[in-house]
């Protein structure tokens, strides 16, 4: 089922937080490890992140089942830059005709894995302590994104589980009326489109009446909504926002200081 | 209280060539509660869109007036409410309580003031959670309830309620109904409601008025005047007008077993109780046998597992003749054995022409070309389908795509057939036609199992009666 | 009123545009998911073959092109693509914050075409083009993110013009060939790439 399993109580620290201001922590995090293509600057982000983690509340089982699959994830791509890196500089590790992994493009390789791994946790950080509910309302009030968009992707959202649902149905149907895909890969592609139609046509229709059942409780009159919730910016998600920009500016100092920060080109 | 007015009124919706009504006049008095009637496509539902504005120019061409209290109906729009069919596209919000503070938001009420009057408008449909409850966990009839408490929120004027209860269970329609007595007795609201089951909610009016094709006015006056001199003729364009009689269509012997099931069972992961335990049951040429039982007692996994659709944790399905179980057959084969028909038909459908559906199972299972033919003729001359044997399959109303996915699992000529909620939400004219055409299926001794909340339905057709309870049948209820 | 006063042009969105492309931001989540278990076992496979990877980029790119190609507005690819991509991280994707980035960049590049034609011209060759456009600017984008250190012409550039082709195919026309399909369906009918379908 396409739902998972929370990785902390609502009474946690982290899913007490402006979403806003944890998705800008995030994003701040996460962009230094993007914007940095040395190895030194996502150890240390990672590290940072990892000290922080107790504070949070999070729990630790259901965050490392989380990222169970993170570790082949992050160990592929090491893998595959280091065995097609364009240059191989220092000693070679391994050497079969054109696969070739050297020191240097070992180094590299390692530099992306641990951006995919800041990426990742930084990710679970805010993506898997966050109501959609909230992101919503923060994002009306703090940053003043225009509701219906807003509102109207998370009356969207709620139909998640009703789609996968009904992916199922429609795929048990086909089955009744003799369509399978068995281990024929065409077969499989067709009747993957097949599904797939049904399923947009029944979504677009969805659609249509939940925008007719929000017009009706005046969804489009126009007026300035008021806010049932309040979604505010405190004095700890201030905090919050100053530590990411505080962390990130530290971790590239520090690998500059050492000589060994590069950016991505 | 408002006053409603239409004035020579017509819409035709964009991309319609037809208008969908035409010349509506037609008055109703502040606080006066109305029933609407008239046959499926009447306009019904187009002439409330109307009232609700949700008829804007962008979405077809109007003639005539819309009236409230005098001005047209867009301006008043915040201040009438409508509640739909369907009550998953209905709710907005993930939580129960932020669901009916979302129309108070959009009236722009002062934040101190929405959390009361949400509180009351929950007190006022008996809903029965917290308001943090999510959404999710409540069943159709809460679900609709708890819309039924946004529309009320907001203090309409105006409360219209497009067949409120039409995709309800009978629990939950009788629940729907019961908050509707409760929450129109304290409002003075003008109401117009329409609804094919017209019986339950006779006691809420005080005013009929019944619709013919393109939104003529047939009769107008109290219910049991109209219904007195119009009941037969509103039958007949599928009104369920109470006292009308159900047909009984008894069943020849039966024959031998044409499936069989053994101990069925299936746990979902993760599950504090099997969703089926244990069902056994024998389900013999000729004969219809009905599944019935609460809300979650299984029916529909019953139904999978009878298919061949799902592999059960334990147990078998088998058919005479096929020494494996049905869920390792491969589909093809299936489709010839066992014939599965789904709650909602669209799922089913795999072509985009009505007679390319027929003829897919025959293809399917190898048939040669005229014998295909032959058979598609025949199921669309007999299920009246011939006339829209080039449409696509998606845009048949809810009666004829309902036939259609009966006809498409019988096209390739499996000896049974499995039926799940075969009547839900239809009107008593497709009922009717339903009926008829699963007592011929079955006469003519294919076997049937119909999972059905539906009294009416079973008493007509069923042989025996399989009851579920928590997964297990309970027995004894053979008759 | 005659089919003129059906928006054509950007312009004030209806909540059904919104919801139409939310909605199918959401469905494409549900459909990506069911896309992993058609290929499960394929993926890490198809890593250590980046040039062929790209062949089946298409597929996550359907959302840019398709929204924009139903309710026809500025903005539709982008904000469906973007949203496409919050889902999957809502549903816990490893990429974070990146895939929302990446969801942002791919949108914007199919938007582009769509732009190029003044959001007036939504034919076979714009769709096609806004598919490849997606694809270049999504796979520029994991180029510098996830493969900085390939071969530039062995790898690198194979990879994206294979998935530019996919986005062109799969995307561009595939989309267009789901609305020719929907068309007959009815569900198009308030959008104007209903108004290609005969009145009825
Ligand atoms: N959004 C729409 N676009 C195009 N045509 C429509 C639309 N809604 C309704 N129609 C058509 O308008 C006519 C009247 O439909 P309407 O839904 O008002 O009937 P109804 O009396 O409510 O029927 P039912 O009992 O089946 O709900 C039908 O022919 C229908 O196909
Ligand atoms: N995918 C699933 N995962 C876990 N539990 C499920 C799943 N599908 C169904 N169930 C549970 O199995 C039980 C039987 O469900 P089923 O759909 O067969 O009931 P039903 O009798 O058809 O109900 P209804 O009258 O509402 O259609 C229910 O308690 C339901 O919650
Ligand atoms: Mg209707
Ligand atoms: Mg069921």
């Amino acid at each position: 089922m396409l739902t998972l399993a929370p990785v902390c109580g609502p009474e946690a620290a982290i899913a007490r937080a402006n979403p806003v201001a944890k998705l800008a922590a995030v994003a701040v995090l996460s962009t230094t490890a993007l914007v940095a293509a040395d190895w030194l600057t996502p150890l240390l982000l990672l590290a940072a992140i990892a000290v922080a983690l107790p504070f949070t509340g999070i729990r630790p089982g259901p965050l490392a089942r989380r990222l169970r699959w993170l570790w082949l994830a992050a160990g592929t791509v090491v893998l595959v830059n280091a065995v097609f890196a364009a240059d191989h500089t220092g000693t070679l590790l391994f050497d079969a005709g054109p696969l070739r992994i050297s020191t240097g493009s070992l180094l590299a390789g390692t530099a992306i894995g641990l951006r995919v791994c800041v990426a990742a946790t930084a990710g679970v950080l805010v993506f898997a302590t966050t109501d959609p509910t909230d992101l919503a309302d923060a994002l009306n009030q703090q940053l003043k994104t225009p509701p219906r968009f807003t509102l109207g992707a998370l009356a969207a959202l709620r139909l998640l589980p009703l789609l996968s649902a009904e992916w199922r149905h429609i795929t048990t149907a086909r089955r009744a009326r003799g369509l399978e895909g068995g281990w024929n890969p065409l077969r499989r592609l067709r009747l993957f489109a097949s599904t797939m139609f049904t399923l947009l046509v029944g979504a677009i229709r969805r659609a249509g009446r939940l925008a007719a059942a929000m017009d009706a409780r005046g969804f489009d009159s126009g007026i300035p909504r008021t806010h049932a919730r309040d979604q505010r910016m405190t004095p700890p998600d201030w905090a919050l926002l100053a530590a990411a920009f505080l962390v990130s500016a530290a971790a590239v100092a520090c690998s500059t200081a050492l000589g060994v920060f590069t950016v991505v080109v | 209280m408002i006053k409603v007015e239409f004035r020579g009124f017509a819409w035709r919706h964009a991309g319609r060539r037809a208008q969908a009504v035409s010349d509506v006049d037609l008055r109703v008095e502040p606080g006066e509660r109305v029933l609407l009637l008239g046959p499926s496509g009447s306009g019904k539902s187009t002439l409330l869109a109307a009232l609700a504005g949700l008829l804007t120019a962008d979405s077809g061409e109007q003639d005539g007036d819309v009236l409230l209290d005098g001005r047209p109906a867009l301006e008043l729009q915040p201040r009438v409410g409508i509640l739909f069919q369907d009550p998953e596209t209905q709710l907005v919000m993930a939580r129960s309580g932020d669901d009916v503070a979302f129309g108070l938001e959009n009236q722009a009420v002062p934040p101190d003031r929405i959390w009361p009057r949400v509180h009351r408008a929950l007190d006022a449909v008996g809903f029965p959670y917290e308001p943090s409850r999510d959404t999710h966990a409540l069943s159709g009839g809460e679900q609709q309830r708890l819309a039924l408490a946004g529309v009320l929120a907001r203090r309409p004027g105006l409360i219209l309620l497009d067949e409120p209860t039409a995709n309800l269970d009978p629990e939950g329609a009788e629940a729907i109904r019961e908050a509707l007595r409760s929450a129109l007795a304290d409002t003075e609201a003008t109401m117009i409601v329409i609804e094919h089951r017209v019986a339950d909610l006779l006691d809420l009016v005080d005013r009929v008025i019944a619709l013919g094709p393109g939104g003529t006015l047939i009769a107008d006056g109290p219910a049991e005047k109209v219904l007195a001199e119009h009941g037969d003729h509103l039958a007949a364009q599928g009104v369920w007008v109470p006292g009308a009689p159900v047909p009984r269509r008894p069943a020849p012997a039966p024959g031998d077993t044409a499936l069989r099931g053994e101990g069925l069972t299936l746990v979902h992961p993760r599950a504090d109780r099997p969703a089926l335990d244990g069902v056994s049951f024998d389900l013999r040429a000729g004969e219809l046998l009905a599944v019935t039982g609460p809300n979650g007692s299984g029916k529909s996994t019953l139904a999978l597992l009878a298919g061949g659709l799902a592999a059960p944790t334990r147990g078998r399905a088998t058919v005479p003749g096929e020494p494996r179980p049905l869920h390792r057959l491969p589909a093809r084969r299936l489709a010839t054995r066992v014939g599965s028909v789904f709650q909602d038909p669209e799922h089913q459908f795999v072509t985009a022409t009505v007679r390319d559906e027929l003829a897919f199972g025959p293809r399917q299972a190898g048939w040669p070309k005229d014998r295909v033919d032959a058979r598609v003729s025949e199921l669309l001359e007999r299920l009246r389908l011939a006339p829209l044997a080039a449409a696509n399959p998606h845009t048949l109303s809810g009666g004829e795509a309902r036939r259609l996915s009966v006809a498409g699992a019988l096209a390739a000529a499996p000896g049974v057939l499995l039926l799940d909620e075969p009547t839900f939400g239809q009107d008593r004219r497709t009922w009717g036609e339903l009926v008829d055409l699963t007592a011929d299926i079955r006469d003519e001794g294919t076997a049937l199992l119909a999972v059905t909340h539906d009294r009416d339905f079973a008493a007509a057709l069923a042989t025996r009666e399989l009851v579920l309870d928590a997964g297990r049948a309970r027995e004894g209820e053979h008759r | 009123m005659p089919d003129s006063t059906l928006p054509a042009a950007p312009g004030r969105w209806r909540t059904v545009d919104i919801l139409t492309c939310a909605v199918l931001a959401v469905a494409f989540g549900v459909v990506f998911w069911a896309w992993n278990f058609v290929w499960a076992g394929m993926e890490p496979v198809l890593k250590f073959l980046p040039p062929l990877a790209g062949v089946l980029y298409g597929l996550w790119l359907i959302p840019a092109v398709l929204a924009p190609l139903i309710v026809r507005r500025a903005g539709a690819g982008v904000l469906t693509e973007a949203l496409a991509a919050t889902v999957s991280a809502l549903l816990g994707s490893f990429w974070g914050v990146f895939v929302v980035y990446q969801g942002l960049i791919q949108g914007l590049g199919g938007e582009l075409a769509f732009a190029a034609g003044r959001y007036r011209r939504y034919d076979t060759a714009i769709a096609a083009a806004s598919g490849a456009l997606a694809a270049l600017f999504a796979t520029l984008f994991d180029v510098f993110v996830y493969y900085p250190n390939y071969d530039l012409w062995t790898y690198q550039v194979p990879y994206v013009a294979f998935a530019m082709v996919s986005g062109a195919l799969v995307a561009g026309l595939g989309s267009k060939a789901l609305v020719k399909a929907m068309l007959p369906t009815g569900v198009l009918d308030r959008f104007p790439a209903g108004r290609e379908r005969a009145r009825i």
